[in-house]
C-alpha cells in the first residue's frame, strides 16, 4: 500500500531523514520507535505533505501512485490520515463544525451527498460512545482548553469519522493515563482491517501492549536501523535505545 | 486622551485653500441658485445649502439649522488623529446635491453592469430581482420588495411606529424631528458631522412610541423612499419609554456608487426602559486590489441612553470602504443604562479601518461592553480606537472591553488605541486584548483533514468573529459570514 524508498528530507536546510526505506502492506500495523530527534515526526509530516519539510531525494508511493506531488488535502482525500502529536486549537470553531467540515470535504470529493447537521451528529455521537467521550466535546471550541488526553482522544475520534485507508499516529500515546491509553488503543484496534494500514509512531512499548503491531522499526538519526516483529519492541524496552543507537551499536538495515 | 474625541474646535482659524476659497470667493464661478436644476453646482457655499433645503421644500428652521452647521464647519479643520492616510479631499470639487438619477442615466439591464459586481452578487446568493435594484438598473415593473414594504408599513403604522425617509419625516412629523435632530450629535460635533448637518440629503427616521415593541426588524432594505441617499445620509431613531426596536442598516451586497466621500450621521435616543439594537453591515466599494478607488466612509454614530434602564446596542460588520472612520458610541446618561458595541472590521488589500467606540458613563450603575474583532489581510491596516469614560457622578460604573486582532500574512497591520478616563473610584473597567495570526499549523491541520485552505480560513475567521455574529439577527449573521468569505478571497495562499 505504502512504499518509501531512499527518502531524504530536510527542515530549514538541515537534513533529518537520511534514506528511509519502508513498505507497509494493507491490513498491517507497524510501529516506528526511536529516541527524540531521530526523525519520527518528520517522517509523519512528510507523509502528510507538511510544507516545512523538503523532500530532497527518494520516493513515496501510495497504492502505486506517486504521493509527493499531492497537496495535503489531496492526500487526505486519497485516504491518508495523520494523528497529530500536538493537535492545534482553533478558537470559536466548535469541534462539531470542524468535524463535519472534514467529513463533508471528503464526501464531496467522492461525489457523496454531504451530511446535514442531524445526520452528522448521530454519526459522531455513535463514535463518541465507543471512545467514551462526553457529548459536550462536540460543542467546545476545537481542542481549545482540552487536556492532553482529550486532544488525543479527539484525534482518534477524527480518525474514526474519516475512516482513512492509511493512518499515521504521531505519538498519540504520549501523555495519556492508562485509561485514556486503553480508549485510544481500542480506537486503533477498531480501525484495523484488511483494507487499512496503520503506522504508530511512538516512544514507548506501552501502547504496543494494547495494539500488537505486525512489524516494529527503529528509527535513529534519520534511518531505520532495525526492523523486526513485536518482540523487538519488548527487547528495546528492556535494553533501551542505546542498544541500537549508541556508539557500540552496528547499523542494520533489515528490510520489513 | 483628548484625541479620541473628534475634536470640536469652534474657533480654529481658517487655514486651507479650499476653505479660503469657500469663505471669500463664492461668486467666483458665477454661482446662481437655480431651483429648477437637478444638480447643485460643484462646491460648497451657503447658496448650495439653501439650494438643497429649497429642493427638499424644508421649513425655515431646518434651513437655519443647516446654515448654522455650515458656518460652524467653515471654522473647523479636518481631523488628522486617525491612523489613516488619504489624499487631501477638495471639498470644493464635490457635488453636494443631485436628484435621483432618471431611468435614462441608468444601465438598461444587467448586461450593462460591471461583470465583477455581478459575480459578487452571485457569490452572495442575491436573488436576481434584487441584483437589478442594487446595481441601479432602471426597473419598470414594481418589484416584489416594494409591495412587501407597503404592507409592512401599514402594519407598523397601526402600532404608531413611524418608519420613513428623513425627508418624509420632516414633512409629516416636523415636531419630532425638530425635538431630537442634533440632540445627540450637535451640528458642530466634529468636522464630518458638521458637513453632514449642512448638506445631508436623506436617510431614515424611526419613532417607536411609549410601550411599543416593534414586532419586526426594521431594515433599510425595505425602505422605498430613500433611494440614492448614500453620500450624506442622516438617520434618527427615537424609542420612547419601554419601547423596543431592532434596526438593520445596509446590505451585504456591494452597491454601485460613484460618490467617493461618505459622511453619515446616525443619532439614537432611548428613553426610560427603552432598547435600541442597531446592526450594520457595511460593504461599500473598498477599491480594487491595488488600492485604487474605494469609498471614504467618515461616519458619526452615537446613541443617547437618556432614560433609566435604557439600552443601546451597536453591532457592526465593516468589510467595505477604502477608509473607515467610525466610532458608534453610547452616552449612558440614565441610571442603570447599558451600552454595547460589537464589531467586526476587516481590512484587506489596501483598506484602512480606524474604528471603535466611546462609552461615556454619566449615570449611576451604568454598564458597557465592548467586543471588537479586527481582521487584517493583504496590506490592510486595522485600528481599534476606543474611549471608556467614567464621570464623577457615575457610581458603580462597569465596563468590559475585549479587543482581538487577527492577522493574515505579514504585510498587514493591527493597532489598538484604548483610552480610559475614570473620575469615580467605584468604577470597574476591564480591558483584554489579543493578537493572533492565522497560523500555518492551523491551515495544515485543516488541510490534513481534507478541508481546503480557503474553507479553512473562512472557518477560522468565522470562529474568531463568533461573539459578534451571534449578536446579529439570524439572517443577517448568515449573510455576514458569506460576505466575510467573499471579502477575504485570495487573502491566504
Amino acid at each position: 500500500m505504502l512504499e518509501i524508498r531512499g527518502l531524504h528530507a530536510s527542515v530549514v536546510g538541515k537534513e533529518i531523514l537520511k534514506g528511509v526505506d519502508l513498505s507497509v502492506a494493507a491490513g498491517e500495523v507497524h510501529a516506528i520507535m526511536g529516541p527524540n530527534g531521530s526523525g519520527k515526526s518528520t517522517l509523519a509530516g512528510v507523509l502528510a505533505g507538511r510544507e516545512a519539510f523538503d523532500v530532497t531525494a527518494g520516493s513515496v508511493t501510495f497504492d502505486g501512485k506517486d504521493l509527493l506531488p499531492l497537496s495535503p488535502e489531496e492526500r487526505s482525500w486519497a485516504g491518508i490520515f495523520l494523528g497529530f502529536q500536538y493537535p492545534v486549537e482553533i478558537p470559536g470553531v466548535t469541534n462539531a463544525t470542524f468535524l463535519r467540515a472534514a467529513v463533508n470535504a471528503r464526501r464531496k470529493q467522492r461525489g457523496e451527498p454531504e451530511l446535514d447537521a442531524v445526520d452528522f451528529l448521530a454519526l459522531a455521537k455513535r463514535q463518541m460512545r465507543l471512545l467514551q467521550m462526553d457529548e459536550t466535546f462536540l460543542h467546545r471550541s476545537l481542542n481549545e482548553g482540552f487536556s492532553g488526553g482529550e486532544k488525543k482522544r479527539n484525534e482518534i475520534l477524527q480518525m474514526a469519522l474519516l475512516t482513512p485507508r492509511f493512518a499515521v499516529l504521531d505519538e498519540t500515546d504520549s501523555g495519556l493515563d492508562i485509561d485514556a491509553l486503553r480508549v485510544v488503543a481500542g480506537g486503533v484496534n477498531a480501525l484495523r482491517g484488511p483494507d487499512r494500514a496503520i503506522v504508530l509512531v511512538t516512544h514507548y512499548q506501552r501502547l504496543l501492549d494494547y495494539v500488537v503491531p505486525d512489524r516494529v522499526h527503529v528509527l535513529s538519526a534519520g534511518k531505520i536501523v532495525r526492523s523486526g516483529g513485536p518482540e523487538l519492541a519488548k527487547e528495546l524496552e528492556a535494553k533501551g535505545y542505546g542498544w541500537l543507537t549508541g556508539p557500540a551499536a552496528k547499523p542494520a538495515t533489515t528490510k520489513a | 486622551m483628548t484625541n479620541t474625541t473628534p475634536p470640536s474646535v469652534p474657533h480654529a482659524p481658517p487655514q486651507d485653500d479650499a476653505l479660503e476659497r469657500a469663505t471669500t470667493g463664492e461668486y467666483r464661478w458665477g454661482f446662481v441658485t437655480d431651483i429648477a436644476s437637478d444638480t447643485a453646482a460643484r462646491g460648497l457655499s451657503e447658496d448650495v445649502v439653501r439650494f438643497i433645503s429649497a429642493k427638499k421644500g424644508e421649513p425655515a428652521w431646518l434651513l437655519e439649522w443647516r446654515l448654522k452647521a455650515y458656518r460652524h464647519w467653515l471654522t473647523m479643520r479636518e481631523p488628522t488623529w486617525a491612523k489613516v492616510g488619504y489624499p487631501k479631499i477638495d471639498y470644493q470639487n464635490i457635488i453636494y446635491y443631485s436628484a435621483p438619477k432618471s431611468a435614462g442615466d441608468r444601465p438598461k439591464s444587467l448586461a450593462e453592469v460591471d461583470p465583477e459586481l455581478l459575480a459578487t452578487y452571485e457569490k452572495l446568493g442575491i436573488p436576481l430581482r434584487e441584483r437589478e435594484a442594487l446595481a441601479g438598473v432602471a426597473v419598470d415593473a414594481v418589484f416584489d420588495s416594494v409591495s412587501v414594504a407597503t404592507s409592512f408599513k401599514d402594519k407598523l403604522g397601526s402600532l404608531g411606529i413611524v418608519f420613513c425617509s428623513f425627508s418624509e419625516a420632516v414633512r409629516e412629523h416636523p415636531d419630532l424631528v425638530r425635538r431630537y435632530l442634533g440632540s445627540v450629535v450637535p451640528t458642530g460635533d466634529n468636522f464630518f458631522a458638521a458637513l453632514n448637518s449642512a448638506v445631508f440629503s436623506d436617510g431614515s427616521f424611526v419613532y417607536v412610541p411609549k410601550g411599543v415593541r416593534c414586532p419586526m426588524e426594521l431594515s433599510t432594505y425595505f425602505r422605498i423612499n430613500a433611494a440614492d441617499t448614500g453620500q450624506f445620509e442622516r438617520t434618527l431613531i427615537v424609542a420612547e419609554e419601554r419601547a423596543y426596536v431592532s434596526y438593520l442598516e445596509g446590505c451585504t451586497a456591494p452597491k454601485r456608487d460613484t460618490n467617493q466621500l461618505h459622511a453619515a450621521v446616525v443619532e439614537l435616543v432611548a428613553l426610560d426602559d427603552a432598547e435600541i439594537k442597531y446592526s450594520t453591515v457595511q460593504n461599500w466599494y473598498p477599491g480594487d486590489k491595488d488600492g485604487k478607488g474605494g469609498i471614504y466612509n467618515f461616519v458619526t454614530k452615537r446613541g443617547a441612553c437618556r432614560g433609566r434602564r435604557s439600552k443601546i446596542s451597536w453591532t457592526q460588520v465593516e468589510t467595505g470602504s477604502a477608509i473607515t472612520w467610525k466610532y458608534p458610541s453610547c452616552i449612558l446618561q440614565g441610571d442603570d443604562s447599558i451600552g454595547e458595541f460589537y464589531s467586526v472590521a476587516l481590512a484587506n488589500h489596501f483598506q484602512q479601518a480606524d474604528t471603535g467606540t466611546k462609552m461615556i458613563h454619566i449615570g449611576k450603575n451604568t454598564r458597557s461592553t465592548i467586543v471588537s474583532k479586527g481582521i487584517s489581510a493583504g496590506r490592510g491596516q486595522n485600528s481599534y480606537r476606543g474611549l471608556v469614560k467614567v464621570l464623577a457622578g457615575a457610581e458603580n460604573a462597569r465596563n468590559y472591553t475585549q479587543c482581538d486582532s487577527l492577522l493574515m500574512g505579514d504585510r498587514c497591520g493591527a493597532h489598538t488605541f484604548p483610552y480610559v478616563e475614570v473620575k469615580n473610584p467605584t468604577a470597574r473597567v476591564e480591558h483584554e486584548a489579543s493578537t493572533s495570526k492565522i497560523g500555518e499549523d492551523q491551515i495544515f491541520y485543516c488541510n490534513q483533514r481534507g478541508i481546503r485552505t480557503e474553507d479553512a480560513v473562512n472557518m477560522i475567521v468565522n470562529g474568531f468573529c463568533k461573539q459578534v455574529f451571534r449578536e446579529l439577527p439570524m439572517e443577517f449573521a448568515v449573510e455576514a459570514q458569506k460576505l466575510l468569505a467573499v471579502s477575504l478571497e485570495g487573502a491566504v495562499g
